[in-house]
């Protein structure tokens, strides 16, 4: 019964988008202006449908009801709890269903909450909103049912991939996930105000936290991405431009550039149409990026269950989507007012430089990644991999570090290059130093990994600057959010630059009882054993690690085979100090009761993740920050009506 | 002095986005309607091996030159890289065909031997021999222009087969044949 409730919700849910789309675009014509008072209710009447449709689903993967095809090929009866729970979104129907779901509920917001936007541009954005959300319905019902029943019920179920049963990787999915959905109300904001042509702070003001909230989860998606590809791969690398990772570092790449245009949208009034035109594109880079995984059309180490009918699909709605806003956009943008301008020596200018840079990082992703799928039409394979992607990627990543160093300390409009020099000297001489120290302490240190660090420093200084001999208590939370997410990627550079520079690494046939070196370590294996999971058994080795002599640190590698499907993983075991990080993986039994240990000794890694961390962090600042302030700006909005008509009424 | 804005567009450039994206859909429409069988072969393919001596892939091991191929049997030459996704992904059939007795020698394309080794410590290690070719010049003598390719060459030294991109499990069987044909001379 609840899987056919979830499936009539969801049918529901479709008709009131569909409701929602065509009360939009009439009420947005003179004669229809009557059904302006209805298209937010039924926003937010969508939302609750298909959220309890959602539900429905959930029930199903909690109770195991074997006689649903997706739970059937997706869950198994002896799975633990919570990994039951992630089933619901850890296979392709499901994550659609979450994405047209979480679609919704953010449409319901936005009819609920959004006071600021010019009426028109509302009711046009919901429009926007409900068309993009009708094609998922479409591609659900009509391509995809999560509701789909089995006859007769399986008895067991067939298990979700091995390899994606790991906490971390539960809730990596959804929350690049929530980033993607973001993005999308973002490319409804540009849609609606593309058809009003109202472009102007009041737009970029209500965009701001959608676009905030999207990058917030994008940024934590990926750093979140990147941990569990480190550890759980047991290849010792933490990036390895795979399509998959690519698509999602593209639309983090877009979203970024937006965040900051839209920054300088809502404070100047300048950069209209770019803000626009990186609203549409980095909802493109989400759509494609989804294509890319879901079609099969590139090969991966991450083999989602790809269709070629699904990549149809999804190529379909990407043309309705990006091409009908690329038409719009090329028919409206020149009818768009141009907005302020600004000199040379500006914030916006800084802004505008690497909002280009990053434009340019991701256009050198895209054609990286699609590189082999364009040489194929020519009939020759390739793959594309880090010897391409790091240095061209460095071509504009650094000057866009030393842009990011300068650019807070601008002013907006204009200013002088000679005020900002005196400011930047400190940051200047700490390159300098570090440039050095790294020469002299690492001479056979690689370019790239050198200036990673000397910029890194760099950074981490300037990052401060702007915040540096003021009243902490009178600096704005937004501004806190900038310093602290650009301090963020300093530490992440810095772990970037110095795994690649000092990671040593060790590869051994040791027996039982033998100790390896590898940099300050000494690592003994005193034993491996069997050991068994709930659906897996393993060998473990147990091994002791001391740090220069130090007290000993216990290591628990795993060689694990899981039964169903048959697959064998390799769990590392990781030793986490202040400065860096022991990686440990068992591989397979050497002869004579040898067995074969990779051991890496990786200096300051972990700066990686705690810097995207702290990036995240950063948004979070400023979205609070932005959050509070407009709810300040609105309540003495409101005040200040009261206090006329109170004046108005007396006498 | 005023920089110019993003937003300053003459007209055709406010349809760029447009044409790329159209070139976008073009490509991977093209890409979904056509999975890859298209057989495009090396020019090669009929002729000998061009003269090489390549130094070791891994420390501890011989290198690789043309004269390897020349000793009557016939051998698979596999180009490859540990920075390579798709590499990883046939390992398991090169394995395979190792096993079935298929004697296979590897080029590393613009590779590090520390690298190398961890590759093939983490996905087997099915090579003869490793050759390390930093410039690609054995890939380009061969014809190959991507990374994975795997060539039958026979007892003389000719190259016979061509398989581009990675050697998945419903290509073992051709390879294997491809290689069992090689041993009688053209």
């Amino acid at each position: 019964m609840i899987a056919e409730l979830g499936l009539a919700l969801l049918w529901f849910a479709a008709a009131f988008a569909l409701l929602q789309l065509f009360t939009g675009l009439l009420s947005l014509r003179e004669a229809g202006a009557g059904f302006a008072e209805s298209v937010r209710p039924v926003a937010v009447m969508q939302g609750v449908l298909v959220t309890l449709s959602f539900l429905a689903l959930i029930w199903l993967f909690l109770r195991t009801d074997l006689s649903v095809l997706l739970v059937a090929s997706n869950s198994h009866v002896d799975k633990p709890f919570v990994f039951k729970l992630a089933g619901t979104w850890g296979n392709h129907e499901g994550s659609m269903l979450l994405w047209v779901t979480v679609m919704a509920l953010s449409g319901a917001a936005i009819a609920l909450l959004e006071r600021r936007l010019p009426e028109r541009t509302m009711l046009a954005t919901l429009a926007a909103q409900a068309f993009v959300s009708l094609g998922f319905y479409a591609f659900l019902l009509f391509s995809s049912n999560p509701f789909t029943r089995l006859e007769p019920a399986a008895r067991v179920g067939a298990g979700l991939n091995p390899l994606l049963q790991d906490l971390g990787l539960a809730f990596h999915p959804p929350t690049l996930y929530l980033g993607y959905v973001g993005l999308s109300v973002a490319f409804s904001f540009a849609v609606g105000a593309l058809m009003t042509r109202q472009v102007g702070p009041q737009f970029a003001r209500a965009m701001r936290p959608w676009v905030l909230g999207a990058w917030i989860f994008l940024t934590i998606g990926i750093t979140a991405g990147s941990y569990w590809a480190y550890y759980e791969l047991g290849w010792g690398g933490w990036w390895f431009w795979d399509p998959v990772e690519n698509a999602s570092l593209m639309p983090w790449l877009a979203a970024t550039a937006l965040l900051h245009s839209v920054s300088v949208l809502a404070a100047r009034d300048a950069l209209r149409i770019w803000t626009i035109m990186l609203g549409v594109v980095a909802f493109s880079m989400s759509m494609v990026g989804t294509f890319l995984v879901r079609s099969g059309v590139l090969t991966s180490v991450h083999s989602f269950a790809v269709s070629p009918e699904r990549g149809s699909f999804i190529l379909a709605l990407l043309c309705l989507y990006i091409g009908g806003a690329l038409v719009l956009f090329g028919l409206r943008a020149s009818t768009v007012n141009e907005g302020k301008q600004f000199a040379w020596s500006s914030r916006e200018a800084a802004l505008v430089f690497n909002n280009v840079a990053l434009t340019a990082i991701l256009g050198i992703v895209l054609v990286g990644t699609l590189y082999p799928l364009l040489t194929e039409a020519f009939g020759v394979r390739v793959s594309v991999g880090p010897p391409y992607f790091n240095p061209v990627g460095a071509i504009f990543a650094f000057p866009m570090v030393v842009v990011m160093a300068i650019g807070p300390l601008l002013r907006w409009r204009e200013d002088r290059f000679a005020r900002v020099g005196r400011r930047m000297i400190a940051p200047v001489a700490i390159f300098a130093i570090a440039l050095v120290a790294a020469l002299v302490l690492a001479p056979g240190i690689g370019i790239l990994p050198l200036l990673g660090l000397a910029l890194a420093a760099m950074l981490a200084v300037a990052s401060v600057l702007p915040v540096l001999g003021r009243n902490p208590r009178r600096v704005k939370l937004a501004v806190w959010g900038m310093v602290v997410g650009h301090f963020g990627l300093a530490v992440a550079l810095a772990g970037m630059a110095s795994n690649a520079a000092f990671t040593t690494e060790r590869l051994a046939a040791a027996a039982i009882g033998d100790t390896v070196a590898v940099g300050p370590w000494d690592v003994t294996l005193s034993e491996i054993e069997p050991i068994a999971g709930p659906n897996w058994t393993a060998l473990e080795g147990t091994m002791t690690a001391r740090y220069r002599g130090g007290a000993p640190v216990v290591l628990r590698p795993q060689a694990r085979n899981f039964f169903s499907p048959p697959t064998a993983t390799n769990e590392s075991a990781l030793a986490t100090r202040w400065n860096g990080q022991l990686y440990a993986v068992l591989g397979q039994e050497a002869d004579g009761g040898r067995w074969q240990l990779r051991l890496w000794w990786k200096p300051f890694v972990t700066l990686i993740w705690i810097g995207g961390l702290m990036v995240a962090l950063g948004g979070l600042l400023a979205l609070i920050g932005r959050v509070i302030a407009d709810w300040k700006q609105r309540a003495i909005r409101v005040r200040l009506a009261e206090r006329r008509e109170y004046r108005e009424a007396q006498p | 002095m005023s920089a110019p804005t993003p937003g300053r567009r003459s007209r055709w450039t406010i349809w760029l986005p447009l044409a790329l994206f159209i070139g976008f859909v073009a490509l991977v429409a093209y890409g979904l309607m056509a999975p890859g069988e298209r057989d495009v072969r090396s020019a090669m393919v009929g002729n000998p091996l061009p003269q090489f001596t390549l130094p070791a892939g891994v420390e501890g091991t011989p290198g690789l030159s043309r004269a390897d191929f020349t000793k009557g049997e016939p051998r698979l030459l596999n180009i490859f890289a540990s920075w390579c996704v798709p590499c990883a992904v046939e390992a398991p059939q090169l394995d395979t065909l190792a096993a079935q007795g298929v004697p296979i020698d590897g080029v590393a394309i613009r590779d590090r031997s520390e690298d190398i080794a961890q590759f093939l410590d983490r996905n087997g290690n099915p090579y003869r021999a490793i050759g390390k070719d930093d410039v690609s010049a054995v890939q380009l003598g061969i014809g190959s222009s991507g990374v994975p390719e795997t060539f039958v060459i026979d007892g003389e030294g000719i190259i016979r087969y061509q398989h581009m991109g990675p050697i998945m499990e419903r290509d073992i069987a051709q390879i294997m044949s491809e290689w069992r044909k090689a041993k009688e001379p053209l």
